[in-house]
């Protein structure tokens, strides 16, 4: 029972991380049918901006962590972004009312350059950081075995559960949230009523490589090191949460995140932790055989 | 005086010509509609106005600026509103939240006092406020699409078709409601229409389309007398 409790816990943080970075998959995907596969490079630029925010705040002597974290929790989030909108510009908007597959060939593209940008300007060695949150709860103590919740879990999990929401109500009830779902099911009807489509593409990017950063500085938290591979595993992962979740859904995305976290968590936990991500894709499998769109996802069902 | 001028406008679809030079007015406070066959360039026309597609040649001018290279966008935000071809709702948001997509150049604080005229030209769409653009009736589909545009407090309101597909008496409503609002707000309205009879009734003034050329132009009384107006348009009709 203690065992199990302790996985849950490793499972929804890891879930957390995963459901953060697969909003920003889901998100482009609504507005622009695309899947952005450089999406997970900027979950890594997140983490190395994080890093070396960390690096800069210890050498001009913030000690103090909550303030340490706010502060590079802001500053990631603003310099991530630039990078997710500057992707969106060069990468795809000139490509828009090109032929389909071409935005997603240079999604690839884009994804490899940053990777290689990364290694070239930090380094192909990991990258370790001290812990900075530490302590926890311990808690159903005895038997030579403690649940522990320690406090990075739960910042991880209440910033998470606060992000979602927030992003809930901003996409659900803002002016800035109809437009994009608008732009979501009919561009041109959408630019009819004058909204600057454009923007409003670019205003997505943002706010999902926002997403992303605080998905990436958490994971620098969590694990202690990065490097600048980490955005193709998570990435893929974060990816297949979103398309298990129903690819287009926010509830979805979280969703999806969740269960990957956990299937991966227990599944390492009670079987054996080499086929961890067998495991999570098989799932995916089964779901889409049987829900080809995802679970949260709604099929395209529409009078006309 | 004009409101919107249109002059020696061509615009293209790929490589094919799908307006071949277009002049057209419309003077403030008129409704003016454009009739033709289908395929004859009348939706393009519309869209033209609203730069998508753009026009290739020509210009395009509304309320004395040149919006012939504006993006669309910028173009309804000097004061056009379309309800285009296919109503084009969005089905998976609500009447209500169709209706404030529509205000979306509209003044914040207005928004309340157009709600209400709306709900009071369509009662339904009140009724139907939380319910998803999807699952209403076509008519009642067309009514959102016009509430929608009415939204924005256009001073030039374009609607295509408007009665297309829709039962006899939802037509009937829906160019009274035209009628109404163009004389009560002095809103300036162009017509296109396949229903060439009551559009033409309707309008102070009218233009046909033929192959992507304006034929004939004169007020709704002239070309409802006009023999072959009335050959090609209305045989069969009342």
């Amino acid at each position: 029972m203690e065992y199990f409790l302790q996985q849950l816990i490793n499972g929804v943080t890891l879930g957390a991380i995963y459901g953060l970075i697969a909003i920003g998959y889901t998100m482009v995907y609504g507005i622009i049918g695309m899947i952005n596969f450089a999406h997970g490079e900027i979950f890594m630029i997140g983490a190395f901006i994080s890093f070396i925010a960390f690096l800069l705040l210890g050498a001009l002597g913030i000690t103090f962590v909550p303030l340490a974290l706010l502060l590079v929790l802001l500053l990631a989030m603003v310099f991530t972004s630039v990078y997710g909108w500057t992707v969106e510009r060069l990468a795809y908007r000139p490509l828009r009312g090109s032929f389909r597959l071409a935005p997603l060939i240079s999604a690839i593209g884009m994804s490899i350059f940053l990777q290689n940008y990364v290694q070239v300007l930090q380094g192909a060695r990991v990258k370790p950081l001290q812990p900075v949150v530490t302590g926890g709860f311990q808690m159903f103590k005895g038997d030579g075995f403690a649940v522990s919740f320690s406090y990075l879990q739960i910042v991880i999990i209440l910033v998470t559960v606060v992000l979602m929401a927030s992003f809930s109500l901003l996409i659900g009830r803002t002016a800035l949230g109809r437009a994009q779902r608008a732009c979501e099911q009919d561009r041109v009807m959408t630019a009819l009523l004058g909204i600057d489509v454009d923007r409003t593409i670019s205003t997505t990017f943002v706010m999902g490589a926002a997403l992303a950063a605080v998905a990436g500085l958490m994971f620098m938290l969590y694990y202690g090191v990065i490097d600048f591979y980490i955005g193709f595993l998570a990435g893929i992962k974060a990816f297949t949460a979103a398309v298990l979740g129903g690819i287009g859904s926010l509830p979805g995305a979280m969703l999806g995140g969740l269960l990957i976290g956990l299937i991966e968590t227990f599944w390492s936990a009670y079987f054996s932790i080499e086929y961890k991500d067998v495991a999570a894709y098989s799932i995916l499998v089964l779901v889409l055989i049987f829900r080809p769109t995802g679970l949260l996802g709604k099929p395209e069902i529409e009078k006309v | 005086m004009t409101l919107l001028s249109i002059s020696g406008v061509h615009t293209f679809y790929g490589r094919i010509e799908a307006l071949r030079g277009v002049d057209l007015e419309i003077r403030p406070g008129e409704i003016v509609t454009l009739i033709g066959a289908n395929g004859a360039g009348k939706s393009t026309l519309l869209m033209t106005v609203c730069g998508h597609p753009r026009a290739a040649k020509g210009s395009i001018r509304f309320d004395g600026g040149d919006i012939t290279r504006l993006p669309t966008h910028a173009i309804i935000r000097r004061g056009i509103a379309h309800a285009p071809e296919g109503r084009r709702i969005f089905p998976r948001m609500t009447v209500l939240e169709n209706l404030q997509m529509g205000a979306t150049t509209g003044a914040p604080q207005q928004f309340d006092d157009d709600l209400a005229r709306v709900f009071v030209i369509f009662p339904i769409l009140q009724q139907r406020k939380d319910q998803r653009g999807g699952t209403l009736s076509g008519g009642e589909q067309q009514m959102l699409a016009i509430g929608r545009a009415l939204m924005a407090r256009p001073r030039l309101l374009l609607l295509d078709e408007p009665s297309l597909g829709l039962a006899p008496l939802v037509v009937k409503q829906i160019f009274s409601v035209i009628r109404e609002i163009n004389e009560r707000q002095s809103m300036t309205v162009f017509l296109v229409e396949q229903n060439a009879y009551h559009a033409l009734k309707l309008a102070h003034r009218g233009y046909v389309m033929v192959n992507g050329r304006i034929t004939l132009h004169g007020t709704g009384a002239e070309l409802l007398a006009n023999s072959d107006v009335r050959a090609a348009y209305l045989e069969g009709g009342q």
